[in-house]
């Protein structure tokens, strides 16, 4: 037996902690407990609101139940076919007239195609904007092909745009532009390029040297050499950021009414003022389904391009 | 290789003819949808309003110059609530986000027909619902304040945490599970052992990647009601006290800035 | 051959994978107390699916493995558990839990027999911490006790991995490629230590192998395993070239078996 294992044996065994300057380590954890209980402590909580807002809560979860249940049967009443080919899952058809459908009701009455439409508009022309910005911002953010004064404006743009949140600049636009989709349009095309060609440049940078270097050595312009040199390695990653972007506008696009900047956001904000939550229901369940159908379309589209 | 055959002789082509057909077809589709929606949005635009933007512009920038400075001691309780609607609603999110992500991995569920597509449907909905409509619907349950925009920010960032979090699980090393469970552990412990470690350096990215977005999130819960510094944000614009406003933003930047600074400098440290 | 009792006994184990692949036919071998054997055969052969069916990581179609009496394959999870507890196994990519201590690592072998909040808040009787530390120092790596397990070297890596299966306290090993990884003269150090280890604790083993001149120089028994299919049981110096080409296929086997007796001993 070594000395080494002699001293050892008997000896209590201790994981070795992950913050080894033993200070530091207990200044930490009592700093966050302290922090974490001066927070929560801080918080007001007015518990007759809340006892009168639990009404509000049922009421809401109450229509998301029957909005959805009114989908559901909608979309059996429309297509009889389910009903006959997924009997299990669908059940048998309420024999009901499609157009009485207290979801179409809901959805016609309330302006909320108006403002779904609005917010379909600003996203796809924002996205398309964006994109066709953020390309030439991405060529200049990217350090190993743009001169550096280039480099430093572009890389401004980029920390601008990631810096300032879309409601802020939506609120701004909104009092320079006035209410209405083209501050909506403006605000996230800008949001776009943030995201967009930040990430885009990142990929220029990481993107395989040799590949590049063959196509500038056979003396080709700056132009033939971006367009067979970078162009083909970045294009798959271009597509599938651009489609993912898609989806994360059409949700904010969601929001910017709120502050006057179009979209659905403005009635989905009257309802909530006026407690409606039919209405709140049928435009949250719109929501979510709009942006199921984006990602699972994006995610086809990232699969088949990359 | 893709060829074309022209008069007998291949001729070199980039891609095949059918694809090519398909990416035009694409390109000309995302232009008509463009077009329309830009004509929608013009429709909508009172462009004569716009032909003193300039002076607009020169007129708000004047009056929110110079900023209130001294405002700036107004400002601390506001700025502390956002911090902390951003730092619990992290915490509170992770609590839940866990669980719900081990339900949602492939490796791990309990169930893959029953558990699982509760599991992810849990997070597509708390996704893609943005934090100020959560916050929108707490105000009007719990009434204005810090709270409604603490649970907003928890809501929201559960399915964002747990869909980065399950996509790690699933990522594990199935090895080094097997070995654990080749001991005899009991279930509780091949995921304490076999599990665990492997995540926790993802674990720890993903919360501090939702704490920053989080910081720039709750600065303007206040928009609707929910706490923090966008309430002082509205109030300021509801009676046009530019000064103020510029100040805030000003506020708001900078916190957005040192919220990016941590997360990157924690992350570093910890990868 | 057969000394002492039946430490270990396949009847007719089979294996169908749910792609359709036979990986094991009708497998049926008995192994007594305290005898190591090789379990030869090439890539795809089924070795490793053989003792996963023993400890039923990997749960066989039909037949039954029975370990000291007691028949594994009918086990539910609390009995599997248990059983499980009595065989070590260990892995050809060394299955180190990485981003644990060497220490952590080495404990995980008795997470079997602590509880879960023990284990979890690493509260782990002395006596197994004084076994790991044993265990550790005749492997040569008490000094790495408190590294991470993702700092060491190959070889060190599969020792750790032996001491996991080790402090099991078990009565059979299981044994999947253990050098496949490793280069060749570190490779005849692990496989002299686990041949060793096995000797001084009285352990049956079922080592997976197949550098078949490696096998030949540790072991007393040599199974071929072709397709699935037992096609060979001896001892090493059974191990004719017409056998290995029926194992293996066409080679100059001489050149290998040869090879064995060149090989000089080193510490
Ligand atoms: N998880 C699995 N699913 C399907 N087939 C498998 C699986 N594991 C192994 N097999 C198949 O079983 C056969 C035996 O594999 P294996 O036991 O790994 O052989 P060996 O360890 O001797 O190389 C191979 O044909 C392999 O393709
Ligand atoms: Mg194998």
């Amino acid at each position: 037996m070594s000395a080494a294992l002699e001293a050892k044996l008997g000896q209590a065994w201790k994981k070795p902690p992950f913050i080894t300057n033993p200070v530091f380590r207990w200044v930490l954890i009592g700093g966050s407990i302290l922090y974490f209980v001066v927070a929560l402590g801080g918080i007001e909580v007015s518990w007759d609101r809340i006892v009168k807002g639990m009404d509000y809560g049922k009421r809401f979860i109450t229509a998301f139940g029957g909005i959805f249940v009114a989908l559901f049967d909608y979309i059996r009443d429309v297509f009889p076919w389910l009903s006959e080919t997924f009997p299990r899952f669908f059940g048998p058809p309420t024999g009901n007239d499609p157009s009485d459908s207290r979801w179409i009701e809901i959805w016609t009455e309330k302006e909320i195609i108006k403002g779904l439409y609005e917010s379909i508009v600003m996203t796809v022309a924002s996205t398309v904007v964006g994109i066709a910005i953020s390309i030439p911002i991405a060529l200049g953010a990217a350090g190993n092909i743009a001169p550096m004064p280039i480099y430093l404006f572009c890389r401004a743009v980029i920390a601008l745009s990631r810096a300032l949140n879309e409601i802020i600049v939506a609120i701004i636009l909104v009092a320079i532009l006035g209410f209405g989709p083209l501050a909506g349009f403006i605000t996230l095309s800008f949001a776009t390029i943030g995201f967009l060609a930040k990430l885009l440049a990142e990929d220029i940078e990481n993107m395989n040297k040799q590949q590049a270097e063959a196509v500038k050595s056979t003396g080709s312009s700056w132009g033939q050499w971006i367009n067979f040199g970078v162009q083909p390695q970045v294009m798959p990653r271009l597509i599938g950021l651009s489609m993912y972007r898609l989806d994360i506008n059409f949700r904010e696009s969601a929001v910017l009414g709120l502050v006057g900047a179009g979209g659905i956001g403005a009635t989905l904000n009257t309802a909530f003022d006026r407690y409606e939550f039919d209405t709140v229901a049928a435009i949250l369940l719109t929501i979510i389904i709009i942006v199921m159908i984006l990602e699972y379309l994006s995610g086809v589209i990232r699969g088949r391009v990359q | 290789m893709p060829t074309l055959e022209k008069d007998g002789r291949k001729i070199w082509q980039v891609r095949t003819t059918k694809s090519q057909l398909i990416r035009w077809g694409a390109w000309l589709v995302g232009l008509a949808a463009f077009i329309f929606s830009w004509k929608e949005i013009s429709d909508n635009t009172l462009w004569f309003m716009m032909d003193n933007v300039g002076e607009v512009v020169a007129d708000i920038a004047g009056r929110a110059t110079p900023p209130a400075w001294s405002f700036v001691f107004e400002l601390g309780r506001p700025i502390w609530d956002t911090l902390a609607i951003a730092t619990l609603g992290t915490f509170f999110s992770l609590v839940m986000a866990v669980p719900v992500a081990f339900l949602a991995a492939r490796n791990t569920t309990p169930s893959k027909v029953l558990v699982r597509p509760i599991a992810l449907l849990i997070i597509v909905s708390t996704r893609s619902v943005n934090s100020l409509i959560w916050a929108l619907l707490l105000v009007s349950i719990v009434g204005p304040g810090v709270l409604a925009g603490l649970i907003a920010i928890s809501i929201r960032s559960i399915g964002f945490c747990a869909k980065l979090l399950y996509e790690a699980i699933e990522e594990i090393n199935v090895v080094q599970v097997e070995a654990i469970k080749a001991t005899g552990a009991s279930p509780m412990q091949v995921m304490a052992y076999g599990i665990v470690p492997q995540i926790m350096p993802a674990f720890a990215g993903i919360a501090v990647f939702r704490w920053d977005i989080n910081i720039r999130e709750s600065t303007v819960l206040g928009l609707v009601g929910a706490g923090g510094i966008g309430l002082a944000l509205q109030s300021s614009l509801n009676v046009l006290a530019w000064p103020k406003v510029s100040l805030i933003l000003l506020v708001i930047l900078v916190a957005v800035v040192i919220g990016e600074w941590v997360s990157a400098k924690v992350r570093g440290a910890i990868i | 051959m057969y000394q002492g009792w039946k430490m270990l006994e396949l009847q007719g184990l089979t294996k169908i994978y749910n792609t359709g692949d036979k990986a094991l036919s009708d497998v049926t071998l008995t192994i007594p107390d305290g005898q190591v054997v090789a379990l030869i055969g090439p890539s795809g052969a089924g070795k490793s699916t053989l003792i996963r069916c023993v400890n039923r990581l990997v749960q066989p179609t039909s037949g039954s493995a029975t370990l000291d009496n007691v028949n594994v394959t009918a086990l539910g999870a609390a009995g599997l558990r248990k059983a499980r507890r009595k065989m070590g196994m260990i892995f050809q990519e060394y299955a180190l839990v990485e981003r644990l201590t060497v220490m952590e690592n080495v404990l995980s072998g008795r997470l079997g027999y602590v509880g879960f909040f023990r284990s979890l808040f690493r509260k782990f009787p002395q006596k197994d911490v004084d076994e790991a530390y044993r265990l550790l120092d005749r492997v040569g790596l008490l000094e790495m006790a408190d590294k991470r397990a993702d700092a060491l070297s190959g070889g060190q890596r599969q020792r750790v991995g032996i001491c996991r299966a080790l402090i099991q306290d078990p009565s059979l090993l299981l044994v999947d490629e253990p050098t496949a990884s490793l280069d060749p003269k570190t490779s005849r150090q692990i496989m002299r230590l686990i041949v060793e280890l096995c000797t001084e604790r009285g352990l049956a083993a079922i080592i997976n192998i197949h550098d078949v001149a490696l096998a030949q120089m540790f072991v007393q028994r040599v199974v071929g395993l072709k397709l699935g299919v037992v096609v060979f049981d001896g001892g090493p110096d059974d191990l004719l070239p017409e056998v290995l080409t029926d194992i293996y296929g066409e080679e100059d086997w001489e050149a290998t078996i040869e090879k064995v007796d060149d090989e000089d001993e080193e510490a």
